[in-house]
């Protein structure tokens, strides 16, 4: 068998024990939080009997240990069970949730991925220079704010519609700024220096000319705004239609994501930089963009598709707050709402699809990261 | 007649940026060469050799700037023309060989692919025309398999086949100029002349001009018509290369030239009834569950040196690794002043330990850089002999008399702020707090430069007088072997194929493998090369493959 394919299954199959100990602690962890879903439907005032009654009737009353092996084995044969408060099948509940986060991750990724990939590679081929401290400096801005304030700016500027007039002056004010703004930058890197300020003000700039593109555009076209504030989605809606509403979260998540695979990008190719095959490719006579693509790039992607791999897991499993602003009908917001219903079942479930997703996107990464190594893929 | 000179550097200052200050690494050299000449650049480390190469195609390293004269190339100085300008020049015009061929090539990329680059990218072939031509190359750089060892990784070809595919990478474009930066010196000296001979060859065929650097005077000796000496930036002398080795004028190249002069104080034979102090009995160990060592047995009396020699991977290390105990041998003892000693080490008590300790290749990274000088001696003697406070301090001090450093100098510093040499000595003052008998020398002087390393060498002679050590001495380099050795074991592919007195391992008949290694120490003498291998060709002398040597 082929070794990777070897090693691959190995990895699955302890994949499957990872997930077995997950749902372990998941139900251990459920059994901690205070209160049930009998107290928590009929409320304070209710009769202990009454209570009693409720929990018979869904099963509450029997031991946590039996509770967790029957659920186990229902999920085993791919039957998560039914939801304790709504009494419709898991299965479905998070299946048509679990498409809209695939779909709103899957959109974050493609743009983020490619982005985050060649900004880092531009950094570290301008490195030190003004571009590579804005490009650091503006991405970890964007990391730094919470996500539901990067995603209330992107609303103010992208989202909120102005007078035609109001424009105008925005506009006309954000050009200044990045012109000057920047423009302090650079002056200031001839000297060594790099202008805080400047940058600053060159990215509030940028946005305000942002602002009055998109702005001007919806004018055009006639519409109240340029993008939807509100990314309700419903199932039968076309897939333009699903681009279009979902594009600020899908936005909001680039933002939050891009520094830290830049970051990584940007660091693991100079950290090679110094490496005596590359001295050798600058002595071949080969021009900077050539020696970072072929020669440091393909050296450095183990690292890029490990942190690549942790924020695709995270921005399926941790956009609760931006599902949230946005009013995105995603499983986070599922899980959120179960939680506060104490509806075990379904928290079960969506936990263990989040363990499931980590598990996968990790075992992708280390297979990648051997395919791309070829003194593993080809050895002696 | 100006025609003919194809590089001539003017007064060439380059500046190297230490802290905040920029100090000179060239002083104003000047350096012509003809179109294919081969000239030979030597001198110790801080010479600025490899400087002087990468300024040839007008580089500088990080951290570095030319801050005066010209590099006259083909009639443009390469200092004032511009980068892009360079770059078209390099590796077309201009090819370079590092040092480390293993550490040079792409892990990333085929070897084929690696050669092709040049040529497709400056637009002199296509990549079927590269790919044919590389082959070709291969094929006349006698590398084995070249239809097909382009096409494999380098992490899968042996470090002699990639010196040797570098070198064809470099004449991928068939430039005028190739600057060898000290090619062989990472390689065993078995290895080394394959290398040497393709290089030349390569050189003579396409007459290609060239820079050879190096710090070994015999390589330079056979490839060079002409050397410069160079000496902390600045020319020392230079002539043509039989000249310039039979009468040197200036004393710092009559120092270079006497090193190999140096031999350790003969000593008497040990009575045949002695106890030796380290023996090893049949001893085999593996790694895992590869072998590495076969039924190997030698003997080291009290106050003796005996040389290891063979090449790398032929169990020389691994030998002292079963002594020390760091990996215990599958079969076989090892016996301390007659007495077994426990296989692993954690089964040893302190006073076994104290008896046997270890001098490092690289001092380097055998010192922790964040501990003083006297920390590092200090560990071993509070350890060992139980001293502590003042008395550890005093004892230091004496060790640091002994090992010729001025205890009140470099008591308090770091290794960072001591030179090779030096942390080689505070690597032999560590291993005589222990107060041992016996001493492991594992290539310590390989690292070094001659001069420094002849310096490591009195000093042991003289610690092993003074304090009756033996020696394990183990290297590569015969040379080495000729100056300290009283006895030689030579090892190959794990097993010891001789040993005997040093004197009569210098005299024939020798077993197959060590009159390989013995024949290919190169010598001072220019025509030794060729003579070499005209008299292996002939079967005069035992080559490579009847000694079942190792590929290479």
């Amino acid at each position: 068998m082929h070794p990777i394919l070897k090693m691959a299954l190995q990895r699955l199959a302890l994949g499957v024990f990872t997930l077995f100990v997950v749902s372990i602690i998941i139900a251990g962890a459920v059994e901690f939080l205070p209160g049930d879903l009998a107290q928590e439907i009929l409320g304070q005032a209710a009769t202990p009997e009454a209570v009693a009654a409720f929990r018979a009737e869904v099963g509450l009353d029997k031991p946590p240990v039996e509770r967790y092996f029957s659920w186990l084995g229902g999920v085993a044969q791919g039957d998560f069970g039914t939801s304790l408060a709504t009494k419709r099948s898991i299965s479905e509940l998070i299946s048509a949730r679990l498409g809209n986060t695939l779909f709103l991750a899957g959109f974050a990724a493609v743009i983020a991925v490619p982005l985050a990939v060649t900004l880092g590679m531009l950094a570290a081929l301008y490195r030190n220079s003004w571009f590579d401290r804005l490009i650091n400096v503006s991405t970890l801005s964007s990391i730094s704010f919470p996500e539901f304030f990067v995603a209330y700016v992107l609303i103010l500027f992208l989202s909120v519609g102005y007078g035609f007039d109001a424009r105008w002056v925005l506009a006309v004010l954000g050009l200044f700024l990045l012109v000057e703004g920047f423009g302090a930058v650079r002056e200031g890197m001839k000297i060594g220096r790099f202008s805080m300020f400047g940058s600053v003000f060159g990215l509030l700039g940028l946005a305000l000319v942002v602002n009055a593109v998109f702005g001007w555009w919806s004018y055009q076209v006639g519409a109240v705004q340029a993008f939807p504030s509100i990314s309700n989605i419903s199932p039968d809606a076309s897939f333009s239609e699903r681009i279009y509403r979902s594009f600020l979260p899908a936005l909001t998540l680039t933002l939050v994501v891009t520094a830290h695979m830049m970051r990584m990008t940007r660091a693991s190719i100079i950290n090679l930089m110094a490496s005596p095959y590359i001295e050798m490719a600058r002595l071949k006579g080969m021009p900077p963009g050539r020696i970072i693509v072929k020669h440091a790039l393909p050296n450095a992607l183990a690292p890029i598709i490990n942190v690549i791999a942790i924020n695709l897991a995270y921005l399926i499993t941790g956009v609760v707050v931006v599902e949230v602003v946005f009013v995105y009908p995603g499983l986070g917001q599922l899980l959120v709402d179960s939680v506060s219903k104490r509806d075990i079942t379904v928290v079960q479930g969506c936990c263990l699809i989040f363990a499931a997703t980590y598990i996968l996107l990790n075992l992708t990464a280390d297979i990648l990261a051997i395919a791309t190594n070829p003194r593993l893929l080809h050895p002696k | 007649m100006s025609d003919d000179t194809i590089l001539k550097i003017r007064n060439l200052k380059i500046d190297g940026k230490t802290g905040d200050e920029w100090l000179p690494i060239l002083k104003g050299i000047d350096l012509d060469l003809k179109r294919g000449e081969v000239l030979g650049v030597i001198g110790e480390s801080g010479a600025g050799k490899s400087t002087i190469g990468l300024a040839a195609m007008g580089y500088t390293r990080g951290g570095c700037r030319i801050s005066g004269g010209t590099v006259d190339f083909e009639g443009t100085d390469l200092v004032a023309a511009s980068e892009t300008y360079r770059r078209k020049l390099r590796g077309k015009k201009i090819a370079y060989v590092a040092q480390s061929a293993a550490a040079s090539f792409n892990p990333a990329h085929r070897l084929i692919d690696q050669y092709s680059e040049a040529p497709i990218q400056h637009g002199v072939m296509n990549t079927t025309e590269a790919e044919s031509d590389a082959t070709e190359l291969y094929r006349r750089l006698q590398l084995p398999n070249p239809d097909e060892i382009g096409f494999r990784y380098p992490h899968q070809v042996s470090g002699g086949q990639l010196q040797r595919a570098m070198t064809a990478m470099a004449m991928s474009c068939r430039p005028d100029l190739i600057i060898f930066d000290e090619p062989t010196t990472a390689l065993d000296v078995t290895t080394q002349i394959e290398v040497l001979a393709a290089i030349r060859d390569a050189v003579e065929q396409f007459g290609t001009a060239a820079i050879y650097i190096t710090h070994d005077l015999a390589v330079v000796a056979q490839m060079a018509d002409r050397i410069q000496v160079f000496k902390l930036g600045e020319t020392i002398e230079e002539a043509e290369t039989r000249k310039m080795l039979s009468a040197p004028e200036e004393d710092y190249t009559k120092s270079l030239w006497a090193v190999r002069s140096f031999k350790a104080t003969a000593k008497p034979k040990p009575p045949a009834d002695e106890v030796p102090i380290v023996e090893l009995r049949n001893v085999d160990a593996a790694y895992g569950a590869t072998p590495v060592l076969f039924d190997v047995n030698f003997k080291i009396h009290k106050g003796r040196t005996v040389a290891v020699v063979g090449e790398s991977g032929s169990g020389k290390s691994t030998a002292a690794r079963c002594i020390t105990g760091l990996l215990p041998p599958t079969k076989g003892e090892i016996l301390f002043n007659g007495e077994a000693l426990p296989p692993g080490y954690r089964q040893r008590n302190k006073d076994q330990l104290r008896q046997a300790q270890m001098i490092y290749q690289m001092a380097d990274t055998a010192l922790n850089p964040k501990q003083r000088i006297e920390d590092i001696i200090g560990r071993p003697v509070g350890f060992y002999l139980g001293l502590s406070g003042k008395a550890q301090r005093e004892r230091v001090r004496e060790l640091l008399d002994l090992i010729e450093m001025e205890p009140d100098v470099y008591m308090h510093r770091f290794p960072g702020e001591l030179s090779g040499g030096q942390k080689q000595r505070i690597g032999i003052a560590r291993s005589l707090a222990a107060e041992p008998q016996f001493i492991i020398c594992d290539e310590v002087t390989s690292a070094l430069d001659q001069l420094v390393a002849e310096g490591i060498l009195r000093l042991l002679d003289k610690l092993q007088i003074d304090l009756g050590l033996a020696y394990m001495f183990i290297t590569h380099d015969l040379a080495t072997v000729r100056a300290i050795a009283d006895e030689v074991v030579v090892m190959q592919h794990g097993k010891v194929v001789e040993q005997g007195p040093k004197v009569e391992m210098f005299k024939p008949p020798h077993h197959p493998y060590t009159d390989l290694l013995l024949s290919s120490v190169p010598e001072m003498d220019p025509g030794w090369l060729t003579n070499l291998l005209g008299a292996r060709e002939r079967g005069e002398i035992v080559d490579a493959k009847a000694a079942g040597a190792s590929d290479n």
